[in-house]
Parts: C-alpha cells; structure tokens; sequence
C-alpha cells in the first residue's frame, strides 16, 4: 500500500553515505537498498517519514521531516500552535487516541 | 573487549529480578480486549525495570521493550522455552513504535534506563536487542557511545524473535517490514470508534434538536417524528469511516484517506436514502453533512495507519478540511432551511 505520490521529504545525500547500510535495516518499509557499497532509494513514495533512517544514520546522510500523521493530531498542533500531538500520556494530559 | 565479571559476587542483584511466564493468562487476554475498546488504555502499564524470562544467564539476550502492558505481553508469549533479559522502558504505557515516535522510547530513556539496572553487572556481553520500530526513537550510535552497548534492531513483530536469534540476530526482509493486514485494521477500528464518541454524540445531538425547528418555533413532536433520517446518516456516515473504509482499505483506488472515506460514504448514505421519503433540500444536506464526517474520520485514520507520511496528512488536510468545513456549514444551513419550509 502507497500513500500520496511526491509528498515525501525525505532526502539521502550519497556523497555523504558510507555504505553501512543501517537505513536499510531499519527502514519498515524497505525504502533503501544497498547497490555498489551505497545506499539508494528504491521507491520513495514508499516512505512513511517515521524518521528513523535520518536518526540512526550518524554520518548525516539522511533527512526527513517527521512526525505525528494523524488529521487529529495535526489539527491539535495547528489550534495549539505546536508540533502535532494525539494527546498521548506522556506528552499531555491523559486522554484519547494514540496515533 | 574482554570483561571478566565475578558471577557469584552478581547472584544477589540477579536473584532480585522478577521472573515473568511466556504464558499469558485469562486476565492478560480480557485486558487486551479492554484496552482495544479504549478502557483503562492510558493505565495499562508494565513497571519499567529489568525482567527475567526462563534462566537467563551472564550470556543471554536483553530484549527491550515499552512499558504498555499490551506491548509486554506481545513480547513475553513469543519467548517461548528462551533464556532472556527483558529491560521495560517507562514509555508512559505507550507501545513501542509511538513511545519511539515522541521520544520516550528514545536513545536517553534507553541510556538511562541500561545504567539504572545497572546492566553491565547482570550480562557480561555487550549487545541490546530493540525492537526495529524502535529506531524512529533510539540511535544505535549513541547508545553505544554513551553506554558501550551495542544496539541489535531486532524484527518488526516479537513473533520473529527466535527465528532472528536463531539465524544469528539476522532479520530476513520480510521480518523487517511493517504490513498493514486487515486482521491488523480491524483490531484498531474499536479504539477509533471510542475515541470519537463524544464529538459523535454532540453532531448526533445537534441534527436532533435542528429536527425540531419549525416556522411556527419548535415542535417536540416533530422533532420526535423526523429525527431518525439525520441521525441514521450521520451515524451510517461514522460507521462507513471508520468501519468499512479502514478494513476496505486497499479496495478503494484513491490514495487520500479522505476519498475513500467520501466514497463509502457515500454507499451508505446512498442506500439508507433509498429508505426515507423527504424533501429535496433535507437529502442534500444530509449528503453533505455526511460526507465531510465520513471523509474526515477516514482522514483521521492515517493517525493508525503503518504507511502514511506526516507529509502527505498535511497536503490532504489543506485541500480536504476547508471543503469539509463547507459542506457541514452548507449542510447544516439547507437542513435548517428545509425544517422551516416544510
């Protein structure tokens, strides 16, 4: 299943990449893979933005804007003007949905 | 590295680890049915600490997990007849993947929580098996920098754990993917039914009071009499986004969220009106109405869903929600208009 076409923030700068190929473990949706010691993006639509790419590669070579993707959430941010939050326990009052 | 570590001098801390069972009973499972239904969800928690499973030994894995019992208990029936270390984090009871998502099963939270159990006196090995979900929170590099230990990202499900030890902490690609089946889907559907209940019942309350308006003020017979078209739309509505288009998820063409919301429910909202005799004005508005509910509880899906993009949410949201907006304003003005006519 894909979401939106083009949407997608993240960015790999190869230049950067050391072919450890982290990324590729920990991606959940098999965005990255290994070709000629490098990292390369298969199919980008395929990434969710969950951010862990970007914070377990410790040479910078990822970025990707992250965060929580629930309309709910998201509006929570907008009227509060903060990042999106569902309110979980542990960022604010107890109460409500989880993402 | 090298360490030699005195077993015998680490026998009183071990013995003070609690040992949990690989077998969950009666009340594990009616909890998991509870907090499903969003029924105690925010207290259902694990105390954070070390754990024992089986006899673990000076050699034996640590698994890491949250503090959300659910999240616990997931782990602990698939280490079936295994010898491990189970180091909780306090995630506030939050599963692993959204604790990791806020930070709370983060690389710190990990860092301290290694140094609290002090877990280089309990295993003389280096290396920590976190769950691959937990990657969007914990940088493997920087646990390793600040406590020596070395982050193993396990699978995605517990359900792989022994396989993925048993191939040597080598996860095939599948084990490392995240899939969304509808078993999975439908096991979010009662959350999300509760969680928009409140909000529900008030649009519930608002179209049957609106029921009662009349030119001549407000009738309570009338509003008795002709409440149910609205109500049952707007509850078809709700069900159509957040029943039928979560479990239909794929079977819709549309990539937004929202689309395949408006699309069921506009089949439910066009087969209840095959039932009801009413004016023109009163079906329009009722469309309307139950389009924006039906397309934005589907939207809000995306919050549960294993594959959209904080991203792609926005960029629906921009073009969606004024529309949304619209029709319930426009919605709700026709359905006026249409109790003062008739």
């Amino acid at each position: 299943m894909q979401y939106l076409k083009n949407t997608v923030t993240l960015e790999l700068d190869s230049g950067l990449c050391t072919g450890c190929g982290l990324c590729t473990m920990v991606c959940p949706h098999a965005v990255f893979e290994m070709k000629n010691r490098k990292a390369q993006i298969v199919d980008i639509d395929d990434c969710m933005e969950c951010g862990a790419c970007a914070l377990n590669c410790q040479f910078g070579a990822i970025t990707v804007k992250s965060g929580v993707g629930c309309a709910a959430g998201i509006l929570n941010g907008i009227l509060t003007n903060s990042v999106p939050s569902c309110n979980c326990p542990g960022t604010k009052k107890n109460e409500t949905n989880c993402c | 590295m090298a360490f030699s570590v005195d077993i015998g001098s680490l026998r009183p801390v071990v013995y003070d680890i609690p040992v949990v069972s690989t077998q969950l009973n009666f009340s594990d499972y009616l909890g998991a049915i509870k907090v499903r239904w969003g029924i105690g969800r925010n207290h259902y928690t694990v105390v954070p600490g070390l754990y024992k499973v089986g006899e673990p030994r000076c050699e034996s894995d640590v698994l890491v997990t949250a503090n959300y019992k659910l999240s616990f208990d997931t782990l602990r029936k698939n280490l079936e007849s295994i010898n491990a270390w189970v180091l909780v984090i306090d995630t506030k009871g939050v599963n692993v993947w959204c604790a990791a998502g806020k930070g709370t099963f983060g690389t710190d939270n990990l860092v301290k929580s290694i140094k609290k159990n002090a877990l280089e006196n309990i295993v003389q090995h280096r290396r920590i098996i976190v769950p691959q979900l937990g990657a969007v929170g914990v940088a493997a590099h920087k646990v390793k920098e600040q406590t020596g230990f070395r982050v193993i990202f396990g699978p995605v499900q517990a359900r792989d754990i022994r396989k993925f030890v048993n191939a040597g902490y080598k996860a095939t690609p599948e084990m490392r993917k995240i899939t969304f089946p509808i078993y999975e889907r439908a096991k979010l559907i009662p959350v999300d039914f509760m969680y928009g209940k409140f909000k529900l019942l008030l649009a519930l309350f608002i179209l049957f009071v609106v029921s009662g308006i009349d030119n001549s003020g407000f009738l309570f017979q009338k509003m008795i009499e002709t409440c149910s078209f609205p109500l049952i739309n707007v509850l078809g509505a709700y069900l159509a986004g957040i029943v039928i288009a979560p479990l239909l998820l794929p079977v819709i063409p549309f990539r937004a969220f929202s689309l395949k919301g408006a699309f069921w429910g506009l089949v439910v909202i066009g087969f209840i009106n095959m039932f009801f005799e009413v004016n023109l004005a009163e079906r329009i508005a009722m469309v309307l109405i139950s389009l924006s509910v039906a397309s934005f509880v589907t939207l809000n899906f995306t919050g549960s869903s294993t594959y959209t993009s904080l991203s792609g949410v926005k960029k629906e949201m921009i073009w969606v929600i004024p529309f949304q907006i619209f029709f319930v304003a426009v919605g709700l003005i026709l359905f006026i208009i249409s109790k003062l006519r008739m």
